[in-house]
């Protein structure tokens, strides 16, 4: 002990100083020259080809869906069947779930009475914190059951890759890495995990910029929103095949618009604070392959589903409880979300939503999910307690409320844009490690949101 | 023989040919070699996106896409 | 010597074997990960595509064994964040195993890697992945010739169909358990390159103790890989860091 070592890292930098860069690459080029021709010469002796084989098969879907003429229609196309088969197949085990867990709510109540509990018990525990579980298992399970499962087969069987490889060109008028449309895939499931896989990125400006417009793309945790309300207020509740078929065309139009604001703020971002020329992109297009459809339901509804589902009922149930005591804590004649909701609400209005939707977005901020519920269970507390167990329902109240198919607009827009859920703005830092860019990814989302529903709401309001 | 040697982006589709030199610096250079594009590989033109670039060589087995100005610092010779 | 392993937040048990799943990306690691763990994994990140790593663990044998799934890189010379997880942790988290999964419908990029892995560490199992599709395509591999081409066990598996697992995971747990004696194939360089190697290697040695290949970081330096230097350097002064703390510890102890 005692002598003091030069540490490792000035030693080895000081032999990396004495080789030139020219150097430097001709050993590259050698080195990977030479691993390759071994790789090749063993290659030769281990392989036998028995027959000439071209994979037609995959040549001939590629000549399909990478066409210049279907290429793109074909992806619109898988995002409405997607969406159409989750809005369609959601509905009925969507209301079927909300009336059990309805039931099992009146049979707390009375479990709860005949124990002689106390009323504030009741409230937190069986109105705030039950309630607001059964609305997002009700809401998002059976959309998630079907949408998680489609959408990790079109990942397994390869289709990924090819929407990537058709939208580059767009990526690139935008400054930015055509592997974005990969993470803004992977931002459908969930945009915490959309920012992490920004890291398949290697050049750090356009992963910045993919991480920073990775909340424009409608996560699981607001896609019932979206679907619930298009369903209300554009698809007739969607109980003819045309209702669904118009709710389907709202969501799907939704998410173009994401992905055009996604390109535009990308090109904005490239334009300005982080300028740039686009780095090199290399994206592998893997062979078509047969998906194991039993693995991938287990998977995609063990990984995912239950993942999600579980990341919002940790949030929901507190959420759920801390909603109902403001919603029954009064300050004067008037409960604290009234009092919030009436301060907020002239801001609302100019959105072209109200106050209770803006609290219910700021009191989301943990989860997207529990938007919506919050937003139900203040108008509820504000008015008389209806069994909220079918779409119906939920139209009737929000019609008394005030809304109109413009509110809902508004709101579906604000929520498509508005900023990441605190999982997502926590990942954001931990990606990052800037403080800069993660308050950047909320502020600037939020700037768009605002402009984008007040212009909504100020053109309508000229009609 | 003479060989022509052209950038790969230039390579039509369906065409095949053989990396002369890769005139890339640098990491991007190094990107590609270890992609298999080192000099000798065979790479063929496979497709082009809708909008004509990307496009997708066959590179030792696997279908890779590549833009144009990334395609342009790969010379290749034609057989 | 403790675990490098823990460096990358792993935390196996302490008579678990830790062994990382390599290879490019779509061949089948996945695959191989989920029929091996089943259950038992767990995702730090979003699952599905691999992004970071997952881990999970199976038991063969009586041992068990802590897999970790990486994400897919051709070479281990990485350029993006998450090809370095993958690099990293097969130079410097010491598995005491790596099975690279090679895709048998196009080997040749495959062994680019696996060949580079074994620049590293002696203790490589090959999984040539994909067999059925293979087979389909008229390509037929033989194996037994590869095993002995690379010096390094080599299993068939058709994964999605779990065929050859069993087989896999004697392999794994011989190799992990350093019962398989192996002389992994070394690529010969050019003349020039192996001379220049050489030198460095010699110059490099004394300053890099139980550093097991000196070779290797000697052809990084070469090509000025600056990225795994980096790596190397900063997890050698942990570790000499560490080193002074508990001798520190120890003399504060006295
Ligand atoms: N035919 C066949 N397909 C496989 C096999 N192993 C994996 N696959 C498929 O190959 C695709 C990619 O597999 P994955 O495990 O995600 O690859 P990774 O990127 O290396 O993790 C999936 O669609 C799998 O179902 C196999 O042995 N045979
Ligand atoms: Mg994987």
């Amino acid at each position: 002990m005692g002598t003091l070592n030069p540490t490792h890292t000035s030693f080895l930098s000081g032999i990396d100083q004495e080789i030139t860069p020219q150097e430097k690459q001709e050993m590259r080029d050698s080195i990977v020259g030479s691993i390759y021709s071994c790789a090749e010469a063993i290659a030769e002796r281990v392989i036998n080809h028995e027959q000439n084989y071209k994979s037609e098969l995959d040549r001939k879907i590629d000549n399909v869906v990478t066409s210049r003429l279907l290429g793109i229609p074909i992806m619109l196309a898988l995002l409405g069947a997607v969406l159409w088969l989750t809005v369609t197949g959601a509905n009925y085990p969507s209301q079927a779930l909300a009336a059990l867990l309805f039931r099992i709510q009146d049979q707390l109540t009375t479990l709860f009475t005949l124990a002689g509990a106390p009323a504030w018990l009741h409230g937190v525990l069986v109105l705030g914190m039950y309630r607001g579980l059964a609305w997002v298992v009700s809401v998002m399970l059976p959309p998630m059951a079907i949408f998680f499962p489609l959408f990790t087969l079109l990942e397994d069987l390869g289709y990924l890759p090819r929407v990537a490889f058709n939208l580059d060109r767009c990526f690139k008028k935008a400054c930015a890495h055509g592997k974005q449309a990969l993470t803004m895939c992977m931002g459908f499931g969930c945009n915490a995990a959309g920012v992490i896989s920004c890291r398949i990125i290697e050049s750090p400006r356009e992963r910045l910029i993919a991480i920073l417009t990775n909340n424009f793309v409608p996560c699981n945790g607001r896609f019932p929103t979206l679907i619930t309300l298009s369903m209300i207020f554009m698809g007739g509740l969607a109980a003819s095949a045309y209702g669904a078929a118009a709710a389907t065309a709202v969501v799907v139009s939704l998410v173009l618009v994401g992905v055009m604001i996604t390109l535009l703020i990308s090109w904005l971002l490239s334009k300005t604070i982080l300028k740039g020329v686009p780095s090199f992109f290399t994206l592998e297009l893997p062979p078509y392959r047969k998906p194991k459809v039993g693995s991938i339901l287990i998977r995609s509804l063990l990984d995912r589903t239950i993942f999600v589902l579980g990341r919002a009922v940790m949030v929901a149930a507190p959420a759920g409880a801390v909603t109902w005591i403001l919603a029954n804590i009064y300050i004067g004649d008037m409960s604290v979300i009234a009092h919030l909701a009436g301060w907020l609400d002239p801001f609302g209005r100019l959105l072209g939503l109200d106050g209770i939707i803006l609290m219910a977005f700021i009191l989301g901020l943990p989860a997207n999910e529990i938007v919506l519920p919050i937003m139900i269970m203040s108008y509820l507390s504000s008015g008389t307690m209806l069994e909220l167990d079918s779409l119906h329902a939920l139209r009737a109240l929000l019609a008394d409320n005030g809304w109109t198919w413009l509110t809902a607009l508004c709101m579906m827009l604000f929520s498509l844009l508005h900023y990441p859920c605190g999982t997502t703005i926590l990942t954001i830092y931990k990606e990052t490690k800037s403080i800069k860019w993660t308050v950047l990814s909320v502020l600037m989302p939020l700037g768009t949101a605002i402009l984008i529903t007040l212009i909504a709401a100020q053109l309508a309001s000229l009609f | 023989m003479l060989q022509t040697i052209i950038p790969l982006s230039r390579l039509p589709n369906g065409a095949a040919g053989r990396v002369a030199s890769l005139s890339a610096r640098g990491l991007i250079r190094r990107h590609l070699l270890d992609l298999g594009l080192v000099t000798g590989a065979r790479v063929e033109a496979i497709r082009r996106s809708p909008a004509g670039d990307p496009a997708a060589f066959n590179i030792k087995g696997a279908l890779i896409a590549l833009r144009n100005e990334d395609a342009d610092r790969i010379l290749i010779a034609i057989d | 010597m403790e675990s490098t392993s823990q460096l990358f937040g792993l935390n196996p048990l302490p008579d678990q074997l830790v062994v990382a799943l390599a290879g490019n990306p779509n061949t089948g690691k996945s695959t191989v990960f989920n029929a091996l763990t089943g259950l038992n994994q767990h995702t730090g990140n979003w699952p599905g595509k691999t992004v970071l790593r997952a881990e999970g663990s199976f038991m063969h044998r009586d041992k068990k064994i802590l897999l970790v799934d990486l994400p897919g890189t051709y070479s281990l010379l990485a350029t993006s964040a998450d090809e370095q997880t993958a690099r990293d942790f097969i130079c410097l988290g010491r598995p005491q195993a790596t099975v690279v999964v090679a895709d048998a419908t196009c080997l040749e990029r495959n062994l680019n890697l696996a060949l580079q892995v074994m620049e590293i560490s002696s203790r490589v199992v090959v999984c040539v992945n994909l067999m059925d599709e293979a087979r389909r395509r008229g390509i037929r591999v033989d194996v037994e010739a590869l095993s002995s081409e690379l010096g390094a066990p080599c299993i068939a598996t058709a994964a999605r169909d779990g065929l050859g697992l069993d087989k896999l995971k004697d392999a794994i747990l011989d190799m992990a358990a350093g019962i398989t004696d192996t002389s992994p194939r070394q690529v010969s360089y050019e003349p020039h390159v192996e001379q220049a190697a050489a030198q460095l290697e010699a110059r490099i040695r004394p300053f890099l103790p139980g550093w097991a290949n000196c070779r290797w970081v000697a052809l990084r330096l070469l090509e000025g890989d600056s990225g795994i230097i980096r790596a190397i350097c900063s997890s050698l002064d942990d570790d000499s860091e560490k080193v002074f703390l508990k001798e520190g510890a120890a003399a504060w102890a006295r």
